[in-house]
């Protein structure tokens, strides 16, 4: 296709060109009818309830007017919004930044140097946790952790004491859920990306007398330098919109002591029936998302940026 | 390329059209396809997890009407939800003419909200001259009747409330019996005292937190704040009341239950299907002492319930729910120094219908004296009609039924208006802050008042009068 030649003379005194241009677009109306009925209606539509009251029930429902910026002040004014952006980021810094990332990589690098046995069972058993529907291992962290659960049981048989880890320490508790659930992707994405480090490399600084540590700081590093930003910007943005695992094992309690921003708004919008409201805090949660990725973005040097 | 691109140009520009077309018409003609069957009426309810006791009830009501009108075909719509939920759904499907349901079984607590919503529809003209409507109480008729003076839902029945107690714990814990205690001291000396001598035993239940929804606002925080001398709502400003001691000293009566170890564990009170687990396992079982509640929950143990439990009584018995310090109810009816709330729920006519008529017929069908009868019987309702109560079978049908009837002449209300649902969610969370012992009462109270104030404008609330 590079090298065009000159288009054939009785096309081009067929029809002008912009008519041409505009009949070859033609195909391409179904799929964009589609992306703005079902994607960008929906978008542009919760932007505008953002900036209403729209209510569920109660007066509010009846009559629906634009407030302006009424609902980001409220929020902004609110302490359990703050909170909740405090415990999004905690649970999100916990949860993906630290625990899966680290958790992923280690996986990622033991799997390497394992057996092809060990590791068949190991991808098999993580992946497991990955594939598992949200409500389902938000139900066995439940069972696990719970007063009379699987840990306490544990831990009382070795003589420590029990506590309801759920209620003590809601915000660790659903965090390492989402660690257990989450660590699959994580190893996938860093296996993927170690497997296409060559291996010569690795050989040559061998031969120079690096350490696995060296290896790995020198090397691997930074070769996996731009697969680290993907995952860390993937798994952030799913972190922060983590809604059902929560939901299931602390439903955001007790109190708000686990009411990350997700949970804030379906509060909002479907407790309290303030779908306005609730839709001003959604579009501050894809706020907060759109910071995240720029900041991993800034981290990338800039031959990285693709 | 360029050679190729010319001879099928024209006829695979055409395909991609034609594709092109098909893509575009599906999803409106399926959109088109979903036309609702003019003959079907819907009826929505909530199903209380396994709970048939509705399913039966619509059922012989449906085979009633086939013979009569074999033209209708209905639709049972039962949403499986926990409370708060079930509300939610209802609203959502109402909201939208492809999926409103024609009948809706609603709470009457939510009602005014959902009229204000625009909802429902007035139903004025057909209960007008309905000789069932006649039979009715004047508080029931009045729960359906909104500020504009208009009826918009039939009420079924009501419920009271007031303290269950497992006389096989009382017993180890030593209590004397009967048992009636005289002020919240009470209540609170013969948990602490189950507490000391049966140690496995779950004390007092209080519903209380956001998981349990209105259960927690109407059975735990309203049967004690009506005990105070602070009131929810002032009827005579018709303003929510801000500030009030009494409603510290509720909220303080909940954090001592839940830190002193007098209530269920917080992972078990915060779930929301506590319920299930008090009804099912903790009372027959011996394993809860006192459980603050309502009316019709003796229907779990019935001949043919999911838990059948046929010693529930005597097993359990019952006790008024003492005002704070024993002093008369100053807000309930009459000179007496108990507290009990009265709910009750009720068929509704969504706006968006445009079956009301067919759904009226389905209506009448249900509310025979007959169906009524057998209805409130399953379902341990306490009746408002006065031809149900005039039958032979609805006296003593139950051993609490008495002693629940007799407490509605004494029942407090909850506030009828539009906004009480989204008080009762702040309600919820000031309940859900002092249980973990985290937040002081006086701290709670004042983020619900201002809450409220937010809520329903700084104009419609006053502060509580000394």
């Amino acid at each position: 296709m590079t090298t065009t030649t000159a288009p054939p003379a009785d096309v081009a005194e067929r029809r002008p060109p912009r008519t041409r241009t505009l009949a070859r677009g033609l195909p391409m109306v179904p799929a964009v009818v589609l992306l703005l009925v079902f994607m960008a209606g929906p978008v542009v539509y919760s932007v505008y309830l953002a900036f209403t009251n729209e209510a569920l029930r109660g007066e509010g429902a009846a009559v629906t007017s634009l407030v302006g910026l009424d609902n980001f002040a409220t929020a902004l004014a609110d302490p359990a919004f703050w909170n909740s952006v405090l415990l999004t980021l905690v649970f999100t810094l916990i949860s993906a930044v630290i625990g899966q990332n680290l958790l992923g990589m280690a996986l990622a690098l033991l799997m390497r140097q394992s057996t092809k046995v060990v590791r068949a069972v190991t991808g098999a058993v993580v992946i497991a946790a990955w594939i598992l529907p949200e409500v389902v291992a938000g139900y066995l962290w439940v069972t696990f952790l719970a007063e009379e659960g699987s840990l306490n049981t544990l831990l009382t048989a070795i003589g420590l004491p029990a506590q309801d880890w759920l209620v003590s320490v809601p915000i660790w508790a659903v965090a390492f859920a989402n660690i257990w659930r989450g660590t699959a992707f994580t190893m996938l994405i860093y296996t993927a990306a170690l497997a296409g480090i060559s291996p010569e490399i690795r050989e040559s600084a061998e031969m120079d007398g690096a350490g696995p540590v060296r290896r790995f700081t020198t090397i691997t590093l930074p070769l996996l330098r731009q697969s680290i930003a993907t995952n860390l910007m993937l798994i952030t943005l799913q972190t922060l919109s983590v809604f059902g695992l929560i939901w299931i094992m602390t439903a955001g309690g007790p109190a708000d002591a686990s009411q990350t921003l997700p949970l804030y708004m379906y509060e909002q919008a479907f407790s309290y029936g303030q779908l306005g409201y609730g839709t001003a805090i959604a579009l501050m949660l894809l706020l907060i998302g759109a910071l995240a990725s720029l900041a991993y973005l800034r981290l990338l040097p800039k031959e990285d940026k693709q | 390329m360029a050679g190729r691109r010319r001879s099928p140009g024209l006829s695979r520009r055409s395909l991609i059209r034609a594709v092109g077309g098909t893509l575009v018409a599906v999803p409106w003609l399926a959109a088109c396809g979903s036309a609702p069957d003019p003959n079907t009426v819907r009826i929505q309810y909530q199903q209380f997890g396994s709970g048939t006791v509705m399913r039966d009830h619509l059922l012989r009501v449906v085979q009633q009407l086939s013979s009569q009108r074999p033209d209708i075909t209905i639709e049972l719509v039962p949403l499986v939800a926990a409370e708060a939920d079930y509300f939610t759904k209802n609203e959502l499907m109402m909201s939208s003419p492809n999926v409103t349901p024609d009948l809706v079984y609603e709470d009457t607590f939510i009602l005014k909200s959902d009229v204000a919503a625009g909802y429902l529809r007035p139903i004025d003209e057909l209960v007008r001259g309905w000789p069932v409507w006649e039979e009715l109480t004047a508080p029931s008729q009045q729960a359906v009747t909104y500020t504009d003076g208009k009826v918009y839902a039939v009420p079924t029945h009501t419920d009271t409330r007031a303290l269950w107690y497992h006389t096989g714990v009382f017993e180890a814990a030593g209590i004397e019996q009967p048992w009636q205690p005289g002020s919240w001291e009470d209540l609170l000396a013969a948990a602490r005292q189950i507490k000391e001598r049966v140690p496995d035993v779950v004390p007092l239940n209080i519903f209380s937190g956001e998981p349990q929804g209105e259960k927690a606002s109407m059975q735990g925080f309203e049967m004690l704040l009506y005990g105070t001398q602070t009131t929810l709502f002032d009827e005579a400003s018709q303003k929510w009341v801000v500030g009030g001691q009494g409603f510290v000293d509720a909220l303080q009566l909940i954090q001592t239950v839940y830190t002193e170890g007098l209530a269920p564990s917080l992972g078990d009170a915060l779930n929301p299907n506590i319920g299930d687990t008090i009804y099912n396992s903790w009372l027959p079982e011996g394993q809860l002492g006192i459980n603050l509640d309502g009316s019709w929950i003796s229907q779990n143990w019935g001949a043919g319930a999911a838990g059948e439990w046929p010693e529930w009584w005597p097993t359990l018995q019952l006790a008024t729910m003492p005002t704070q310090t024993g002093a008369p109810n100053p807000w309930a009816p009459g000179e007496v120094d108990f507290v009990t709330l009265a709910g009750g729920w009720s068929w509704a006519f969504p706006a968006l219908s445009t079956k009301t008529d067919l759904a009226w017929e389905v209506l009448q069908q249900m509310m025979t004296t007959e169906n009524a009868l057998s209805m409130a019987l399953a379902d341990n309702q306490v009746t408002i009609r006065a031809d149900v109560r005039a039958e032979p079978d609805y006296q003593g049908y139950s051993p609490t039924i008495d002693f629940f009837t007799d407490l509605g002449e004494s029942a407090i209300y909850r506030p009828a208006v539009a906004a009480y649902p989204e008080v009762s969610a702040r309600i919820q969370a000031a309940m859900g802050q002092v249980m973990t012992g985290g937040t002081p009462p006086e701290e709670a109270a004042a983020e619900y008042d201002a809450a409220v104030t937010d809520l329903v404008g700084p104009d419609q609330v006053v502060e509580a009068s000394a």
